[in-house]
């Protein structure tokens, strides 16, 4: 049931930032990273600020600290700070990036949390003595005081065993907690303001509904104003009150969470949500033949890495990336595995092709031209047979395409091994090839840098179908794409299926993409498959405990939804 | 991975990159580390810096205006002369002459210049013959005097009165080219030992990666000079030369190794490499064709900063005599004769193959920096 | 962590053994053995060559015998009995002549590796701070003539001014006076105005060197995230970066000890031989010279202990302070 949040009559802003423009100085010209931006945040209000990578989200969040990296400076506009006792208003801008006025602000009025919680924190200090360092700085307390305060802060943030884990070190705890230590440290000195930049980017799905909990509970708590800053639609709707939305530098909109996701005044936000809510219901896709028919059969799989070189090179324990795994794969369907990182869904995809040799187990596979060999235990000479057939899509189009071979080389490649293609055939395959995926053809003799990273992932996936595709293994093919290209690559695949009559292996830890793309799905923790099913139905009715944690930790793109949620 | 903190910076770079990228689309590797490399002023001086080097190396003979074993006893220690250009108002290169006195204080033969000996010098004169690379005989030289008779020390002359200049720019071949032989020896060893070792992985790399750790370990003069002394005397020239490229490459291959299996290492997991494996490409050809492209600009700047390292271990050797021997001219054969102190202070120009020294090894060092820098033109 | 050094202690074993094996092979390298080389010399030198003596020798050094053997007498003195040996030249016990020497040599080197660090720590940590400033430059300046020029080459061009404008020449590592006196507060003293002249000249190279690394390493660490964050939290600008990322880039420079060590030892003898100290450089030349191999052998053995020595206190200090490498 939709209900306005208790946020709706915002207390009085805290700090308003008017007209702020700045520029970076870089080699011969001026880069505007942040023009003539104006908004303003109450005290209990979280304002979120959203758009793609280089719309300027972080160095607006950045200049309100004064922490702008050198040599960007801001070259206009005002931030004022509302005093203490409610008087007057500060000017940020004019207190320059050093001295102690503006050291008095940040991190006693203004805190913040980053997005790389593995780095945020010093390796070589304990918590505890980060955490006591910034009370020690902004309050006159001894030092047992300051310890017994960030141990409760510990305690706040849920970190168990606070007082031992004060003297713990960043590395040995896991991301999440180390997130969740950063967020104490800035709560350290009950700031009026926090800003957070993607404090959850680099985390898991599960983990990520903890923190944004975690900091909602908190805000709600200390009345704090959250500045949020991210490039996650699915975010926003759940922990917004206000939403601004940046393009290239610019403000592009400004509403209240309900009415923005409602009614989007903006064409770049319209195109933005389009885009984003086309993933959210699955692509119409035809029935499934009565009888299947397997392409490939994945029997009791296990993979073990070992962890330590050992005494003698013999190690003496072992990490199951897999581990004992079963799914089979028909013709002309896709099958999703998802995932958090470290579940194995990854190695599996590569097991599958032999680049990682599996410990024990079967994988079945029919070949094209009829009889079914086990892919775990043929030998490298008769694997390379089928690397024509059974192709890889990588999740990075940056890593995976060699940047000193030309596009014709890179697609060729496949050619040259797997077939007696001459150099003039291949020539005119690559750009059948090129303009099949939706490229100009005369782009052979390009490299790769000269090229987007949607372009790349439709090179990437010509190479994929150059020879005689029939399964193909995409890993994360669309993780590192900006949202808007994600459907048009998922569309081309999709394409492509119908074409080739492809099967599919289609490994990610986005749940949305594989609701749109898969017939099947299989959920994967810690090496296992915990459950598997029509997608819709493991979506929508998932039985696996884990599976629903997985499922209702997604964040989803409605903010209507957001208190089921938190429920 | 982003890096969070300078994510501005980055995207003003990433944007300033897209300026770039435009004008170099269709740009190869070559083209891009070219294009990196040239923004490092202080690396492309050195670029020409190393190349007249190089040049004087392989022109010596012409170069030199004698042979560098050529002594004259009446000009020990001669100082240097200083080019004149007019006599009499009319054009005449030409240096000055010497006269002898006696210091009535030391009892020193002193050299001062006598202003009415002219010696008219010129370009492309006739001098002492030799053999050009041993291919044809020939008696051209760069500059000399035009009569060869006379005596002409631009860099002043040594205790035998031998011409500095001559004898610097052959042991710039000498000092040159065990930099570059002896690199070239160590390339050998540590592109084949590093290769495998970052290859392969496992034991191979676990024992390489052992003994290059001990060597490292070791001070190396006290190896080298144990080394070198075992060399016996009688060894004819060319034969100390080559040993001693020889036991300064044994040491030498460990920095080059070390570059190749880092390479190696990192490129093996790069998802480019998997997915060219799972082209079916055969191993041969995945070495060759995906993977030592992206090497060969990180090898050539491991090169150029192995190079002054030998350079210095040369020197150093032959300093202390236990390296190459004269008549085999060398800047630290050329440099002994600084161990002696009454030499240094009555004759200073003896620095001067020092000078040398310094010069090419920070010329090679900046190069090999700006190199380095480039190597890499597609790193974020 | 006591674990941890007594895995070190174990782990520089086997590099000790190798050390041993390549000190022997030099010694063995020079053709013939070498007491026929010793008897040849003191034929030479017109002395009577006693054949029961050199059977005895023949015999202690095991000749003859297979080279393995050889090599355990040789070792398996030096074990148990400290014995490294004759030398032919000196018609001395090894052991007479290189303990006195090679202290030397390890109190100079030890003294520049610290002169070192104090000189290039602030230097390094102010170039990388204040990138592309005054000092920057000149560090840099500084850095790499110091890394161009050999220090054999600085030696004699430092004895060459003190010659020419001050009248007296450098060398030795005492006053005349000082050479057999006891030691004393006043013989320290003599030392030190001595020992001044090859510091600098040795420290020179390294020096530079270490201040690149150091601006390096810094320049890395600014840039993380985790400066920012402590930035963020209001601390002053000076002590931020004296607490954090030069707490962090002080790990590296501890380890630079595996690679800068060798070089000061090597770079020791040559300056050494140039300004004629008492110290191992010139004896162990003499020694390579005249192919006295014991001696030569025990000298270059001992630098390569003294080497692993200095990196197993370097490995423990940095076990000391970075956590990372204590706990994993």
């Amino acid at each position: 049931m939709p209900q306005t949040p208790m946020q709706s009559e915002p207390g009085a802003p805290v700090l308003r930032v008017e007209n702020l423009s700045v520029e970076f100085p870089v080699h011969k010209g001026l880069v505007h990273a942040v023009k003539d931006v104006s908004f303003s945040i109450g005290r209990g209000e979280t304002l979120c600020v959203v758009g793609e990578s280089g719309s300027g989200k972080s160095v607006t969040a950045r200049a309100i600290l004064q922490l702008i990296a050198e040599p960007g400076r801001i070259t206009n506009g005002r931030i004022l700070l509302k005093d203490k006792d409610g008087a007057g208003e500060t000017d940020i801008v004019a207190l320059g990036n050093r001295g102690r006025a503006i050291r008095e602000i940040r991190g006693r009025r203004i805190a913040m949390i980053f997005q790389e919680p593995m780095s945020s924190l010093s390796p070589v200090h304990t918590i505890g003595r980060q955490i006591t360092e910034t009370i020690l700085l902004h309050e006159k307390v001894d030092k047992a005081e300051a310890r017994r305060r960030a141990a409760a802060l510990l305690d706040r943030v849920r970190i168990p065993n606070p007082e031992e884990a004060l003297d713990r070190y960043s590395f040995e705890f896991s991301g999440g907690m180390r997130q969740r230590a950063m967020i104490a440290m800035a709560l350290s000195c009950n700031p009026e303001i926090l800003i957070a930049d993607e404090p959850t980017t680099a985390l898991d799905v599960t983990t990520q509904a903890e923190i944004l909990a975690l900091i909602r509970e908190l805000q709600r708590d200390r009345g704090m104003a959250v500045l949020f800053i991210t490039h996650d639609m699915g975010v926003v709707a759940q922990i917004a009150d206000r939403v601004m939305v940046m393009f290239k530098g610019e403000k592009v909109e400004e509403a209240d969470v309900f009415s923005l996701f409602e009614k989007p005044q903006q064409a770049y936000t319209r195109a933005l949500l389009g885009s984003i809510l086309k993933l959210e219901r699955p692509a119409p896709r035809p029935p499934r033949p009565e009888a299947e028919k397997p392409i490939a059969r994945i029997s009791d799989l296990e993979l073990h890495f070992p962890l330590n070189p050992g005494f003698m090179g013999r190690p003496t324990a072992y990490l199951k990336a897999i581990n004992g795994v079963s799914l089979t794969i028909n013709e002309g369907e896709s099958v999703g595995v998802v995932g958090e990182s470290g579940s194995g869904k990854t190695t599996l995809g590569r097991t599958l092709l032999r680049v990682y040799t599996p410990t024990s187990g079967k994988v079945d596979y029919w070949r094209g031209e009829g009889g079914v060999v086990d892919l775990a235990s043929l030998s490298r000479r008769e694997m390379k047979a089928l690397y024509g057939e059974v192709r890889m899509i990588f999740q990075d189009p940056h890593a995976s395409l060699n940047p000193r071979m030309t596009i014709y080389q890179i697609i060729s490649e496949p050619l040259r091994t797997n077939t007696d293609m001459t150099e003039r055939q291949m020539q005119g395959r690559v750009r059948d090839l090129l303009t099949r995926v939706g490229l100009p053809a005369d782009i052979s003799d390009r490299y790769p840098h000269a090229f987007s990273g949607g372009q790349r992932q439709r090179i990437s996936i010509a190479r994929a179908i150059a020879v005689r595709p029939r399964l193909i293994i995409a890993d994360e093919p669309t993780s590192a794409l900006d949202v808007s290209l994600r459907h048009q690559v998922l569309d081309l695949m999709r394409d492509l299926q119908a074409e080739y009559g492809l099967s599919y292996l289609f490994i990610s830890h986005d749940i949305a993409v594989i609701r749109y793309f898969c017939d099947r799905v299989a959920v994967m923790k810690r090496g296992q498959i915990v459950e598997m099913g029509d997608v819709v139905q493991v979506c929508e009715n998932p039985v696996h405990e884990y599976t629903r944690t997985l499922i209702s930790a997604v964040p989803r793109p409605d903010p209507r939804l957001r208190l089921q949620m938190a429920g | 991975m982003s890096e969070p903190t300078v994510q501005a910076a980055a995207d003003a770079a990433l944007l300033d990159q897209q300026v770039d990228a435009s004008r170099l689309q269709g740009a190869s590797q070559w083209g891009l580390i070219w294009h990196k490399f040239r923004r490092h002023k202080l690396a492309v001086f050195s670029l020409v810096v190393v190349g007249f080097i190089y040049f004087v190396a392989l022109f010596a003979e012409f170069l030199a205006p004698t042979d560098p074993g050529r002594f004259d006893p009446r000009y020990t220690y001669a100082p240097p002369q200083s080019i004149g250009l007019f006599v009499d108002g009319s054009f005449q290169p030409h240096v000055k002459g010497y006269s002898i006195e006696l210091d009535q204080a030391s009892f020193r033969r002193v050299f001062v210049v006598d202003p009415d000996v002219t010696i008219p010098i010129g370009l492309f004169v006739r001098g002492q013959s030799y053999r050009m690379w041993g291919l044809f005989e020939t008696d051209l030289h760069f500059i000399g005097p035009l009569d060869p008779s006379q005596p002409f020390f631009l860099m002043g002359a040594d205790r035998l009165g031998r011409d500095m200049l001559s004898r610097t720019i052959h042991g710039t071949r000498i000092s040159m080219s065990i930099g570059l032989v002896g690199v070239g020896l160590s390339l050998v060893i540590g592109m084949i030992l590093g290769g495998i070792s970052g290859y392969y992985g496992g034991f191979a790399d676990r024992a390489i990666q052992r003994v290059i750790e001990f060597i490292r370990s070791i001070p190396t003069i006290p190896l080298w000079l144990g080394l070198a002394a075992a060399m016996p005397r009688e060894w004819p020239p060319l034969q100390v030369y080559f040993a001693i490229l020889v036991i300064l490459s044994l040491i030498g291959w460990t920095e080059i190794a070390r570059v190749v299996r880092g390479r190696f290492l990192s490129l093996r997991g790069d998802d480019f490499v998997i997915a060219a494996r799972l082209d079916g490409v055969s191993e041969y050809r995945l070495i060759m064709k995906h993977m030592m492209p992206s090497l060969y600009s990180h090898i050539i700047a491991a090169i150029t900063l192995a190079i002054p390292n030998m350079i210095l271990a040369e020197t150093a050797l032959s300093f202390l005599g236990l390296g190459l021997q004269p008549p085999i001219v060398s800047w630290g054969v050329l440099l002994q004769d600084t161990q002696n102190l009454r030499a240094i202070t009555q004759a200073p120009w003896l620095f001067i193959p020092g000078i040398c020294v310094v010069v090419a090894v920070l010329a090679l060092n900046f190069l090999g920096d700006g190199v380095r820098d480039a190597a890499d033109p597609y790193a974020k | 962590m006591f674990l941890f050094v007594l895995r070190r202690i174990a782990g520089m074993i086997p590099a000790m053994f190798a050390i041993s094996i390549l000190a022997y092979t030099i010694i063995q390298l020079p053709p013939g053995d070498f007491v026929s080389t010793y008897a040849a010399q003191l034929a030479e030198s017109g002395t009577i060559v006693d054949s029961a003596r050199l059977e005895s020798l023949r015999d202690r050094y095991g000749l003859g015998q297979d080279v393995v053997t050889q090599y355990f007498k040789w070792i398996g003195g030096i074990v148990t009995r400290g014995d490294f040996g004759d030398s032919f030249e000196w018609n001395q016990p090894v052991t007479e002549l290189v303990w006195d020497r090679m202290g030397m040599t390890a109190l100079i080197s030890l003294l520049t590796l610290i002169a070192m660090w104090a000189v290039s720590l602030p230097i390094g940590i102010y170039s990388a701070v204040r990138q592309y400033s005054v000092t920057d430059y000149v560090a840099t300046i500084f850095g790499f003539l110091g890394m161009a020029t050999p220090n054999f080459l600085l030696a004699i061009v430092l004895m060459y001014i003190s010659t020419m404008w001050f009248g007296a020449s450098v060398g030795g590592l005492f006053s005349p006076q000082f050479v057999n006196a006891p030691l004393s507060w006043a013989k320290i003293w003599d030392f030190i105005t001595h020992a001044w002249i090859p510091i600098l000249i040795l420290g020179t190279a390294g020096t530079a060197s270490l201040i690149r690394v150091m601006r390096a390493n810094l320049l890395d660490e600014l840039h993380k995230p985790y400066v920012e964050a402590a930035r963020a939290k209001g601390m002053p600008e000076t002590r931020l970066i004296l607490t954090y990322p030069t707490r962090v880039a002080l790990n590296p420079f501890i380890s630079t000890v595996g690679w800068v060590l060798p070089a000061l030892i090597s770079g020791e003898l040559i300056v050494s031989t140039v300004l004629n100290l008492p110290t191992a450089g010139p004896l162990l030349l003499q020694a390579l010279k005249s192919q006295d191999m014991f001696l030569a052998g025990a000298f270059i053995l001992l630098s390569g202990a003294l080497v692993l020595i200095g990196t197993l206190i370097s490995d423990i200090l940095l076990a000391i302070s970075d956590p990372r490498i204590r706990l994993s």
